[in-house]
């Protein structure tokens, strides 16, 4: 049986046999009806070396392409510094479990405290949980929320200017939790303002969940919004993108009850898909409302001031069918990315960031529209680093053709409009090169050299 | 693990003018973002902290010296499968073929993430008996609310509507009747046994034509094997049910039986504890969701196929339950899980379950006469005791689980289940050799010593970790959560 993690040899398991009064370890599973007993082998490959195993995801590796991504539409390729990987992988972070035992996990209660007060700060909100599974569910959970709170109101409104991916999963909790999703019409790209004055003011409305920066990219304008909800009962939710809060307006800003979003722009790989981490802000008020863990400041048995979770009794392995959610994990190690994140880049750099994401997508946004073949599908829209744009031309070819010369062109998302992302790490030639790729997808010699690369 | 404590924030190392970080020339500063109409900025920058490079790696690997790991110690934590992470592991999940992909990258440029992610999917399959896997679902928790969406979607397809109560046993893990909640369901309670197992006389007048189906765990929170899953499994389903494994005891399963051959119809894998995910501090776990055959269509979108070319593709289904994820769920969790089955293969992946089998009873029998044995006979993975068997010192369970942190132990999980008083929950793991849980072993029975000569020195322990026992209820009474608060009332 020796095996390298498996550390017992044929005596060792003789003699705990013995302590055990069993012959065999089979005489340990005496208590599984033999016709219950898996006899078998598994249908499985045979054990891999270390060197096999890297041989074999260096082939696997090799069927993806590397692309230069101008993809956002809710995952975002920031650049994440190379501290942020190496602390993330110290194995006194990676290989704990949930901080139950605080004399001997002060480190992750102590970033997690970190965490939660710089998305207050991010978010402006009073509190934050210790984190969620990503963006998505996050809304999901502010939606049940604000169900609860209301107590006899089931229903929630929801933008169609937010991300569609956050959308389908907020209607399917919905569906099963018994809760009512009804859209708020989108015009010329942002939350029509009459179409939500005309809902809201059937005051059967829980919550009303509006993004900033919206799925378009768009900074929406929702001056007077918080007290219309207010007026009517009903919770404002803000879905927003992590890294843009470093210079838009805030959700605290504008008068929201409830901040989610996934914090993924944060220093988080793009790992296709996962995983990342959800926020969840919120007031003072709401905070025994509030979904998943928390962790607060107290002192020890010797006055040192110290950090553990607390407001446990919301929890499941509490209050078990009654708890604010099921969910128990605080998607830890992925806070840590953000924490590490924000603490080298900084109110500064965060900023930064933005300014170099914002200057890139303008450039090439106008680069676009100037050569005639694209124009902007919401003019005169405010955005800072993503923006949709229609075009005539076929974007399927668009992207199969970008992917051929290593470029993700960008999200189809509808049949004539495409939306683009520009971070920091794209550089000028690099939007040149897209500009005009995108502009002129099939010039003569590329076809004649695609023909070449046919033959060989 | 240090014994001196690292307590500083970051906040607090913070300076106004310093800087962490470095980032290019804006080559297109003719675009300002000063155009953008100040009603839709932020009036001030957040007051995150502002630190050089060095401070900020000495401040958290200080801090992470304030931690126990699995790297640390033993971790015989009961539920939780703290199994080992391997390091090969993490090499593949950092691998920069994949770890840039973005998720919704054209078709034909993520093949290799889709074979990993479709071949994981068909393993569980195989290993669980099982005909189809979603990875999609982020965690255990996740991964019961999926599988309960699954059982409702069957449900409502058949137009059975008013099939809304779930059974969950009384020894059940918290999250079953909470994702229950979640999901419209209503919770009936099933008791346990004097043996710790489900009380069949007691389920079977709950079994009606509102019953969506049963939850249970098996090997129970117990440790103790179903022994009569067949028949509960017989009853549930002529009553038009569902069987719903959850697969958080899963480990000692391994080698030895697949839920999907013994009733279970659905069932989640919590990869952060029988495939040898990090758990990260609390996250990011994996909670795949198996199905058996025909019930696939309800899985939740986009599901990873094959086609008869081998070509992997993404397709959404109608009959889907919707989609629980933003995209294709933990990837770089899936990344690691594949890695261990594939480094263990199916000649070593059938010893997991009767190692961490065999390193349960041991310790078990070990310490028997010293702690009290509720439920007698053999456990799986893991059992419980009722805490010391002379309770006559005054010494809780709390108290020998905070004494075993003084040793370099963790602890236990404690007071859970919920059906002993004093629970201490011991699940070693197929990892760890018979040294050290001699070693666990003698510290127990150390502690059961200390209690008798000298319970006060137990009853405040820890005494030699970075802190002392915290104050929970001032923490809960007047929650601080924020720097900002923390900073408003001078702690």
């Amino acid at each position: 049986m020796a095996y390298k993690f498996f550390p017992h040899t044929d005596e060792d398991i003789r003699s705990m046999l013995n302590t055990c009064g069993a012959k065999s370890i089979d005489d340990l599973y005496s208590d599984v009806p033999s016709e219950l007993v898996f006899k078998e082998d598994y249908d499985l490959p045979e054990a891999m070396s270390e060197i096999e195993i890297r041989q074999y995801f260096d082939y696997l590796g090799a069927q993806n392409t590397k692309l230069t991504c101008f993809m956002g539409a809710g995952c975002y390729d920031h650049y994440s510094p190379s501290v942020v990987n190496d602390i993330v992988r110290r194995s006194e972070f990676l290989t704990s479990y949930t901080p139950y035992q605080a004399e001997i996990s002060q480190g992750t209660l102590q970033y997690i405290f970190e965490y939660q007060s710089m998305m207050a700060e991010l978010t402006g909100m009073e509190v934050s949980n210790a984190s969620m599974y990503d963006g998505c569910t996050a809304t999901a959970e502010a939606m049940m929320m604000a169900v609860a709170n209301a107590k006899k109101r089931n229903k929630v409104l929801i933008s169609e200017t937010v991300n569609p991916i956050v959308i389908r999963v907020v209607e399917t909790y919905a569906k099963f939790h018994g809760v009512v999703v009804e859209k708020i019409a989108a015009e010329g790209g942002v939350t029509s303002r009459a179409d939500f004055e005309a809902k809201i003011a059937k005051d059967d409305v829980a919550g009303v969940i509006v993004a900033t920066p919206n799925f378009y990219g768009i900074l929406e304008d929702y001056t007077g919004w918080a007290d219309l909800c207010h007026e009517h009962k009903a919770l404002l939710i803000m879905n927003c993108v992590a890294s843009a809060l470093g210079v838009i307006k805030t959700p605290a800003e504008w008068g929201a009850d409830v901040a989610v979003g996934d914090g993924q722009s944060l220093g988080i790989p793009m790992n296709f898909g996962g995983p990342y981490v959800g926020f969840l802000c919120t007031s003072k008020k709401l905070i025994r409302k509030m979904p998943g863990r928390i962790v607060g400041a107290t002192k020890d048995a010797d006055g040192k001031r110290t950090f553990v979770l607390t407001l446990q009794a919301r929890e499941q392995h509490i209050r078990r069918e009654k708890a604010t959610s099921n969910i128990c994990s605080n998607e830890s190690l992925m806070a840590l990315y953000v924490t590490i994140y924000m603490s080298l880049m900084g109110k500064k750099g965060l900023r930064e960031v933005n300014e170099l994401g914002y200057s890139g997508a303008h450039y090439l946004a106008e680069k676009l529209v100037k050569s005639g073949k694209f124009e902007m599908a919401f003019p005169d829209k405010p955005f800072l680093n993503e923006f949709a744009v229609k075009t005539t031309q076929d974007i399927d070819m668009l992207q199969t053709i970008g992917a051929l010369e290593g470029f993700n062109v960008g999200l189809k998302i509808a049949d004539d409009t495409m939306l683009i992302c520009v971070t920091e790490q794209r550089t000028k030639d690099e939007i040149d090169d897209l500009a005009d790729l995108l502009i002129d997808p099939l010039p003569e010699e590329a076809e004649n050299e695609e023909n070449n690369n046919e033959t060989v | 693990m240090n014994n001196v404590y690292y307590g500083k924030l970051i906040f607090e190392l913070s300076k106004e003018g310093r800087c962490g970080y470095s980032l290019p020339e804006n080559e297109c500063a003719d675009y300002k973002m000063q155009a953008l109409p100040a009603n839709l900025m932020r009036a001030e920058a957040p007051a995150l902290p502002e630190v050089d490079e060095l401070t900020v790696v000495r401040h958290y690997t200080n801090m992470s010296n304030n931690n126990f790991g699995v790297d640390t110690g033993f971790y015989p934590l009961g539920s939780c499968t703290m199994k080992y992470n391997p390091k090969i592991n993490e090499d593949m999940a950092a691998h920069p073929d994949f770890t840039g992909l973005h998720p919704l990258q054209p078709m034909g440029t993520v093949d290799g993430a889709l074979e990993v992610y479709y071949n994981l999917q068909m393993s569980l399959a195989e290993l669980a008996g099982m005909s189809e896997f979603t990875l999609n679902p982020f965690a255990g928790a996740h991964g019961e609310l999926t599988g309960l969406m699954i059982i409702r979607s069957y449900h409502m397809s058949r137009g059975d509507e008013k099939r809304t109560k779930i059974i969950v046993p009384d020894s059940a893990h918290g999250t079953n009747p909470a994702s229950a909640a979640v999901c419209g369901l209503n919770v009936v309670v099933v008791k346990s046994r004097p043996d710790g197992t489900v009380d069949v006389e007691d389920l079977k007048p709950l079994l009606d034509d509102t019953i969506a189906g049963m939850m249970m765990t098996n090997p129970n929170t117990l440790g103790i094997f179903e022994h009569n899953i067949a028949e509960i499994a017989k009853l549930v389903h002529e009553a038009g049910g569902l069987m719903y494994y959850d697969g958080a005891n899963l480990n000692p399963m391994l080698g030895k039986v697949r839920p999907g051959d013994i009733g279970f119809d659905v069932m989640h894998i919590n990869l952060h504890k029988t495939f040898s995910t990090p758990h990260g501090g609390g996250g990011p776990g994996s909670g795949p969701v198996g199905v058996r055959a025909g019930l696939e269509q309800f899985l939740p979108n986009p599901r990873v196929m094959k086609d008869d070319m081998d070509h992997f593709y993404v397709e959404n289904n109608d009959k889907s339950l919707g989609f629980i994820s933003g995209f294709l769920g933990n990837f770089a969790v899936m990344m690691r899980a594949y890695t261990y089955i594939l480094t263990l293969g199916y000649n070593n992946i059938k010893n997991v379950g009767p190692l961490a089998t065999l390193n349960a009873n041991y310790i078990k029998e070990s310490l028997k006469d010293c702690y009290e044995l509720p439920i007698g006979g053999v456990c799986k993975h893991e059992f419980v005791f009722d805490g010391l068997k002379d309770k006559s010192t005054g010494v809780t369970t709390l108290d020998v689980a905070k004494r075993l942190l003084d040793y370099g132990f963790h602890s236990p999980t404690i007071y859970f289940p919920l059906l002993f008083h004093e629970a201490l929950m011991i699940e070693p793991t197929e990892n760890e050799s018979k040294e050290t849980l001699d070693g666990f072993i003698e510290v127990m029975k150390t502690i059961a010593r200390e209690a008798k000569e000298d319970p006060e020195m137990v009853k405040s322990a820890p005494h030699n970790t970075p802190v002392r026992r915290l104050d929970d209820t001032q923490a809960a009474l007047h929650p601080i959560v924020t720097y900002r608060e923390l900073q408003a009332e001078a702690l």
